[in-house]
């Protein structure tokens, strides 16, 4: 009887599983046909899933424009990788040494860090302070500094990875072979943390692939270091004004007439979503083990 | 155990410049971490002072005259902390609801998948979590834009309605955000739950096979009695965050338009837009105290509760 039941389960499941897969696709191929379709074509009939003429012009004019986009790739690149390279090496070391429980004074570093978790100061005195002390308004440290390891969770986490998962005990063997602390913990305990540290790094590296909101704060003068998320984001303002004086450029600007105004968005879009869908396949594993490693906590 | 950990063999306890001696190369690996968050969390906060100063740019925050609580007494009297406090919280009531419902759903799916396409499903609803704000609101635009969005160039026109200009219309944002939350988190609490569906005994669900009970009846008095544990935890913890909002998703994704404010502005636009765009960053620090404040006493309330159901999954 249940083995019935558990046939129209399984039909039903997939059902409702396809849908919510799809759904969780579709927007993105809207995007992708729509950067792929002539301008004229997108005034005329909107952004469409199968549309009637294609082109290829949006992606060929946003890399005529000049360096802008190959620039802020790159920007971007380097951005995440010493982003996650920064702030591995600042985590790894102080939740080592948080994991400990023979450090004097452990209890006060503990909350130190965890402190920073419970209460903020919040955008405006963080502004104030890259802004007026520290000074890296307009500078490539805006981007990477105000990110570097999120409120001490990055630490918290892998700070209790220390703790349940690689005993002190383990040490304890080169400790009498005369080993100092620091060599142990390069030789021993940074191999045996590797899970943690890839998940760390990931995050991290999504992080600050994503991040907009820096430069948008930060940046205010120095738009030839936007990331491409920056560059993005900008131009939604930029395309907001056009389509504000729509009017004016219709009927005045014939030089306008050659920008692919829809479709360009949508293919910028897509140039800044493809990095993250090539390198999904192989990072979605230790992501997911991530999210379940600090996720309740997170 | 615990106890063999605190006092490693090679260090007795009590010796304390021994102890401290050993310590030494700790303090210097915690060193780079701790300069950081001096500068990053430590050094900001005497300059939430500026909440409680009438700010004039060139005295400076430390120069400026002390204004008492009025900045406060300003966002309160105007109705402005009531709006953006209203706002933050209902969304956030809302995603707590409906995000935790989909997503336990969804992981019980999953869980009891014997296919596999299972992860094939599992990675494409996880997918959206990992594009920005930025771009989510690209896709957004690509439906809901008044010229040339799907829905009003296709949807509304195949069903002979006239075109409706979302980014104007503020009634059916509330329900335009939900959506894109949902859309975008769902697949992170998935896994979540599902790591603890998957931590439950299997014998559990072949004894009650053998008493003849189906899927459904496992669902209900199996999986779902013993998930209350992560759901009540995720549910306090998401309570200690209910006055913080996704920044991203409410600027971008509403392309920032003024009309749609009194449905989009949470605590966080407002500090943004208080000390970016309209130039009062007294009033927006006066807000950004008044969320850390209350935000701090939410947490630890949180934490003292989940403190007491289970001690494993408290913050602290």
């Amino acid at each position: 009887m249940f083995t019935k039941q558990e046939k129209t389960f399984q039909v039903v499941s997939h059902i409702v599983l396809a849908i919510l897969a799809i759904n969780a696709l579709l927007p993105m191929v809207l995007l992708f046909m729509s950067s792929i379709t002539d301008d004229t074509t997108l005034i005329k009939e909107g952004y469409k899933f199968f549309p009637k003429k294609f082109s290829l012009y949006a992606y060929e004019y946003v890399f005529k424009t000049g360096p802008r986009v190959p620039r802020a790739y790159m920007i971007s690149v380097i951005l995440t990788i010493s982003g996650v390279i920064l702030s591995l090496v600042i985590t790894t070391p102080m939740a080592y040494a948080l994991s400990k429980k023979y450090v004097l004074g452990r209890g006060f570093m503990n909350f130190y860090v965890f402190f920073t978790m419970l209460f903020n100061g919040g955008l405006v005195p963080t502004y104030m302070n890259y802004t007026n002390v520290i000074g890296i308004k307009n500078t490539f440290f805006a981007l990477l500094l105000p990110g570097l390891v999120t409120n001490g969770m990055y630490i918290m986490l892998m700070k209790s990875y220390f703790v349940t998962s690689i005993p002190d005990e383990i040490m304890e063997a080169a400790r009498i072979d005369g080993a100092s602390e620091f060599k142990v913990f390069r030789t021993i305990a940074i191999p045996l943390a590797k899970p943690i540290i890839t998940t760390i790094g990931l995050f991290s590296g999504i992080g600050y692939w994503n991040d907009w909101q820096n430069g948008y704060v930060y940046l205010t003068k120095r738009d030839d270091l936007y990331s491409i998320q920056n560059l993005l984001n900008r131009m939604v303002q930029n395309i907001q004004f056009l389509s504000a004086n729509s009017q004016n450029v219709a009927n005045s600007d014939i030089g306008l007439a050659s920008i692919p105004t829809v479709s360009i968005r949508m293919s910028m879009a897509v140039l800044g979503i493809l990095p993250m869908l090539i390198a999904y396949p192989f990072a979605q594993k230790a992501f997911v083990k991530g999210i379940t490693l600090g996720g309740v906590k997170g | 155990m615990a106890s063999t950990i605190q006092t490693a063999p090679y260090v007795k306890k009590g010796k304390l410049g021994k102890r401290f001696v050993k310590s030494i190369p700790f303090y210097i690996m915690a060193l780079p971490a701790a300069v950081y968050l001096f500068i990053n969390n430590y050094m900001p906060l005497p300059g939430l002072v500026l909440a409680f100063k009438d700010f004039k740019a060139n005295k400076g925050i430390y120069g400026s005259d002390w204004y008492g609580f009025k900045n406060f007494k300003y966002l309160f009297a105007t109705g402005e902390a009531f709006t953006i406090t209203r706002n933050t919280l209902l969304y956030n009531f809302a995603f707590i609801i409906i995000n935790t419902i989909l997503a336990i759903f969804v992981a019980i799916l999953l869980s009891e998948m014997r296919s596999k396409f299972k992860s094939v499903y599992q990675s494409m609803i996880l997918l959206p979590y990992m594009i920005s704000m930025v771009i989510v609101s690209y896709l957004v635009f690509a439906f809901l834009s008044t010229e040339n969005g799907f829905l009003n160039n296709t949807v509304l026109k195949f069903f002979g309605k006239k075109p409706i200009p979302w980014y104007s219309e503020k009634k059916y944002w509330p329900f335009i955000l939900v959506i894109v939350s949902c859309w975008k988190v769902i697949g992170y609490n998935c896994i979540i739950y599902l790591s603890s569906i998957l931590g439950i005994d299997r014998t559990y669900y072949e004894a009650a096979a053998i008493d003849g009970a189906g899927k459904i009846k496992q669902i209900t008095s199996i999986t779902l009695p013993l998930l209350k544990p992560t759901i009540i935890m995720m549910t306090l913890l998401a309570i200690g965050r209910i006055f913080y909002s996704d920044f991203g998703l409410f600027y971008q994704v509403p392309q920032n338009q003024g009309a749609l404010y009194p449905v989009t502005n949470t605590i966080d636009t407002y500090v943004y837009r208080g000390l970016i765009q309209n130039g009062k960053p007294a009033l927006s620090a006066a807000a950004g105290l008044y969320q850390s404040f209350v935000g701090f006493v939410l947490i630890l309330t949180a934490n003292l509760v989940v403190r007491k159901i289970d001690a494993d999954s408290a913050l602290f």
